[in-house]
């Protein structure tokens, strides 16, 4: 029988529902295996016990024969997610110790449907970075490194904000994990550990209870092993939520049924604009690959144009850092979290915000609040959003030729962090093919295709219409048939 | 019209006001958490309200249909599509470190409100825009030597920030347009209005130029002025300040300043120089607020009668003189009391008694209008009572006194005492001839030119009366009797 770390999400769920085993048997076997993984650092906060005690209900419930549709299921959530009573630090020294008295919406819709909470994982601080170095509670290691983990030479980073998240569903710590992406925070980590990730629509799945970064970009979504478990997630935690003023108020599809659907007929754009310089031979040779595998399937691929694309970085940080200054004001001493006391009020929020926020957050607070000021917000913050608006242009027009979009997820296979440290702007170069989405709002799903020359993962990205979740997770399940990527981490619990 | 007398020459005042107005509403205007005032401590806070981590404001649609109503009842331009916008500033008592508000794109434009002055004459005041915005918390510097305490019971409460353009001259007209402006939203049910508690907060914008000169002087705002006392007084002080600094030669910098009330004096708070960048900027949590031209129209249509309407109706339908209508509707409360009073009966007397008897009972208990002893059915009772000449008006006085201190109805004090008017030809005269028969004297002195005697006779006749007869029939009798 396969290991039960081992299993998707749809198979442990056929599993319970044959009695083959139990949920308390399924959730023993992800802490076992938290525990081996302990060497990742891919959590935060370990919540064993209430995993324990939600598979005993959700064994009971079984047996009273009220499953639910992911009921007795362990998962991983990123630690952005406000948790009712259980501590939620967003990696950040500001929220060492701050325990949400609430629960986010999407949390709560999977622990509705029965879900199992394994613990929180880390990120970069506030979700600011592409590394999952940053965080305060230290890096994250990717599965995919080579040799003991801890010894390891080259430490592979899993990516990120959501690298806890991506490395726990790479190394089979957890079936599924839920992530956040505001800029790739899903699908670039996705990438670098050949998993699944897809960032919604924007509007699709609501934001109450996660700490923001950048409220017109953040998106939650979900992390799996394959394209079905992902299809089946996202249909749980999809929805309008009248606490979020910018969710959308239409029906959400069962995503599963869009799977066996194929690319038959189906029109894939490939944007000439994403051959970028000095782009990775390997990520070049998979993204041909990919396009070669949807045509092979009856797909139709084309080029197609989206000439604002080298503006989509620049645009991307002056927008999020703009909306991040003004999110992260509220992290000041005086309510919750962090406190270090000064002489005076501007004392107490110049030592608390000094302390409580990392290097790379400051960073981004000083750019956010310097593109907003006086006399420099209509060159910087108004001209990005203008830009942005032409952006989003660029994809209705190309969608009135294609009907989803094929791009790499992630400029280069996983990396140590020492090589691109240095240089921030190297590191926000991770992003380049991922925010012109969350500019435009649009979803996106990356999927494991190939292995680079070092056999490290590479994920390609589709990108579909608004509200089109259906064609994307469509074209992702073909390209993952055709990819037949069975390939695991040297780490795996 | 208001100058300035200078050293050099007249100076003109030039005043424009901001308003702060809370509105009336369950609930905050981004969260459930409830809106009344005087929950204990923090009790009425949402974490929304707080500004925890994850939380996300959702519009309360009756702020803003209570904006809308507002915009309606001062004429004003409604935009269906408006925006919220954050105002970025940290303060102990603003929890998100940002006040939401809306800056380019108010939900309300340009208005205007009528002014009635003293003199009769009537003066409009145009209104610049009306927006939306949370109130902040308070801090409580006086709990504890060492801490500021913070109560976030009033954070994310609906303010509507009304702006007017610098139409007024003169401290009298600044307090006529507070006043006018807060009787609108009173009839509306916007804002009640309650500068004790807050509910209605002000800033005054002011400048001051040569009598003559078309140029805006440099303005001082000033903040924090509290009542309609303290708006006049800050103006006097304010427009004198600036008149001495400019004839002394000295320069003004626009600067905010604030109202010591205490002294008496406006202080500098801020320099322009040092104004806060409030780095506004389309607040991503909340999508532009478009309303629907129907929702506007609706609400046009269910619009209440407003005091100028109300004024030009009690002159036509009931016959008032314009100054005494406009006396009765500066209060909603007074304009309804008079209404449910004077129906059906003499709405001139019936005015007349509210305006001079009622209100100055009211002014010696220290009571407004809704704690009246005397109710408008009981006002309605006594007035009948003059109308059918039951009571003569120096009666009515004393049984309205009376009614004050008893709470009893006017015919109850009427029938106790046995003050029911004598209406009575025969028995009055039978007192006449009484008074005449013993004052021989007096009537044979009146008959040889003492007019004067006239009085004294009437006199005599009211003290054998009790005070109780007829005066005007008093009067004929008498006259008869003794112009033979």
């Amino acid at each position: 029988m396969t290991k039960l770390t081992d299993l998707t999400v749809v198979q442990a769920l056929n599993g319970l529902k044959n009695k083959e085993f139990s949920a308390v048997e399924l959730v023993h076997a992800h802490i076992d295996g938290m525990q081996k993984a302990a060497c990742l650092n891919a959590f935060i906060t370990e919540t064993p016990e209430l995993a324990l005690a939600q598979a005993r209900v959700s064994d009971a419930r079984r047996a009273s024969g009220h499953a639910k549709a992911l009921d007795g299921i362990p998962l991983a959530i990123k630690d952005l997610f406000c948790t009712r009573g259980i501590r939620t630090t967003s990696a950040s020294k500001m929220l060492e110790n701050f325990v949400p008295p609430y629960e986010s919406t999407i949390t709560q819709k999977l622990l509705d449907a029965g879900a199992v909470t394994l613990g929180k994982t880390n990120l970069d601080e506030f979700a600011m970075g592409s590394t999952t170095a940053t965080s305060y509670f230290k890096p994250t290691i990717n599965p995919w490194t080579e040799g003991d983990i801890l010894g390891a030479k080259r430490k592979l980073i899993p990516g990120g904000s959501s690298g806890g998240s991506a490395a726990a569903v790479a190394a089979r710590i957890a079936l599924a994990a839920l992530g956040t992406d505001t800029g790739g925070s899903i699908r670039q980590p996705a990438s670098l550990t050949g998993t699944v990730g897809i960032k919604p629509t924007y509007g699709r799945c609501s934001r109450f209870g996660i700490v923001a970064f950048a409220s017109s970009l953040d998106q939650a979504g979900p992390m799996t092993r394959n394209v079905e478990d992902a299809a089946l997630m996202l249909k749980l935690m999809s929805g309008f939520d009248e606490k979020d003023s910018m969710s959308v108020d239409i029906p959400v599809p069962d995503y599963t049924q869009a799977l066996g659907k194929g690319v038959k007929g189906l029109k894939i754009g490939i944007p000439s604009e994403y051959r970028i310089k000095g782009m990775n031979a390997d990520v070049d040779a998979v993204w041909q690959k990919a396009a070669d595998m949807l045509k092979a399937a009856g797909a139709e691929v084309m080029d197609i144009t989206l000439p604002h694309t080298k503006y989509a970085l620049p645009v991307y940080y002056i927008i999020a850092p703009a909306e991040a200054s003004s999110n992260f004001a509220k992290y000041d001493g005086v309510r919750f979290g962090l406190r270090v006391n000064g002489e005076s009020l501007n004392d107490m929020y110049d030592m608390t915000r000094s302390e409580g926020f990392g290097k790379e957050v400051q960073r981004r607070i000083m750019i956010g609040t310097y593109v907003l000021s006086a006399g420099y917000y209509d060159a910087y913050y108004l001209r990005a959003q203008q830009v942005r608006r032409l952006i989003r242009q660029d994809f209705i027009n190309a969608f009135k030729k294609c009907d989803v979009i094929l791009t790499p997820a992630a400029p280069s296979p996983a990396f140590a962090i020492e090589e691109k440290q240095k240089d921030p702007l190297q590191l926000y170069l991770e992003d380049v093919f991922t925010v012109t989405l969350n500019l435009a709002g649009l979803p996106g799903i990356c999927l494991p295709v190939g292995l680079s020359s070092e056999k490290l993962p590479i994920g390609m990205q589709l990108i579909g219409k608004a509200f089109d979740e259906e064609t994307l997770i469509s074209a992702a399940r073909s390209l993952e048939e055709s990819a037949n990527f069975t390939h695991k981490p040297l780490f795996t619990v | 019209m208001y100058y300035v007398q200078g050293q050099t020459g007249e100076w003109e005042v030039v005043i424009g006001l901001e308003v702060h107005a809370q509105i009336i509403s369950d609930s905050k205007l981004f969260s459930g958490a409830s809106a009344s005032f005087g929950a204990g401590p923090n009790e009425s806070v949402s974490f929304i309200d707080a500004g925890f981590p994850g939380m996300l404001p959702v519009i309360n649609e009756k702020c803003i249909e209570q904006a809308v109503k507002t915009g309606l009842g001062l004429k004003a331009q409604i935009n269906l599509r408006s925006v919220f916008d954050r105002k970025n500033y940290f303060y102990a008592d603003l929890p998100s470190g940002y006040q939401i508000s809306q800056f380019k794109h108010p939900i309300v434009g340009k208005g205007e409100i009528s002014l009635d002055l003293e003199n009769g004459e009537t003066r409009v005041i145009g209104i610049t825009r009306l927006h939306l915005e949370q109130d902040a918390g308070k801090s409580l510097h006086d709990q504890s030597a060492d801490d500021t305490f913070i109560d976030l019971n009033r954070a994310g409460v609906a303010l509507m920030e009304i702006v007017s353009e610098p139409d007024m001259r003169s401290p009298e007209e600044a307090g006529a347009y507070v006043k006018k402006l807060r009787a609108i939203m009173r009839y509306l049910g916007t804002c009640d209005g309650n500068m004790d508690e807050g509910s209605m907060r002000c800033d005054v914008n002011l400048s001051v130029r040569k009598r003559g000169v078309k140029e805006l002087g440099t303005r001082c705002e000033i903040k924090n002025v509290n009542s309609i006392k303290f708006v006049q007084q800050a103006i006097e002080y304010e427009a004198q300040r600036q008149v001495e600094v400019l004839e002394g030669g000295g320069k003004l910098v626009q600067e905010t300043r604030l109202w010591d009330t205490g002294k008496g004096v406006t202080r500098s708070m801020r320099s322009k120089e040092n104004a806060h960048d409030y780095r506004y900027f389309p607040d991503p949590d909340l999508l532009p607020l478009v309303l629907e031209a129907s929702m506007v129209e609706k609400i046009k249509a269910e619009l209440p009668e407003l005091p100028d309407e109300k004024k030009n109706r009690f002159i036509t339908e009931y016959g008032l003189k314009p100054y005494d209508a406009l006396v009765l509707v500066a209060e909603k409360a007074t304009a309804d009391f008079f209404e449910k009073a004077a129906k059906g009966g003499d709405a001139k007397l019936t005015a007349n008694w509210v305006t001079t008897e009622l209100f100055g009972a009211l002014n010696k208990l220290g009571k407004s209008i809704e704690e009246s002893p005397v109710s408008e059915e009981m006002l309605k009772e006594l007035v009948g009572l003059i109308s059918d000449r039951t009571l003569s008006g120096r009666l009515a006085k004393d049984v309205f006194e009376d009614m004050l201190s008893s709470n009893k109805t006017a015919k109850a004090i009427v029938e106790e005492k046995g003050l029911k008017q004598v209406s009575d030809s025969g028995a009055i005269e039978k007192i006449i001839d009484e008074v005449l028969a013993a004052n021989a004297d007096k009537v044979a002195e009146y008959k040889s030119g003492k007019d004067k005697l006239f009085g004294f006779f009437v006199g005599q006749v009211m003290k054998a009366m009790g005070g109780k007869a007829n005066p005007t029939m008093l009067n004929e009798l008498l006259k008869n009797k003794l112009g033979k």
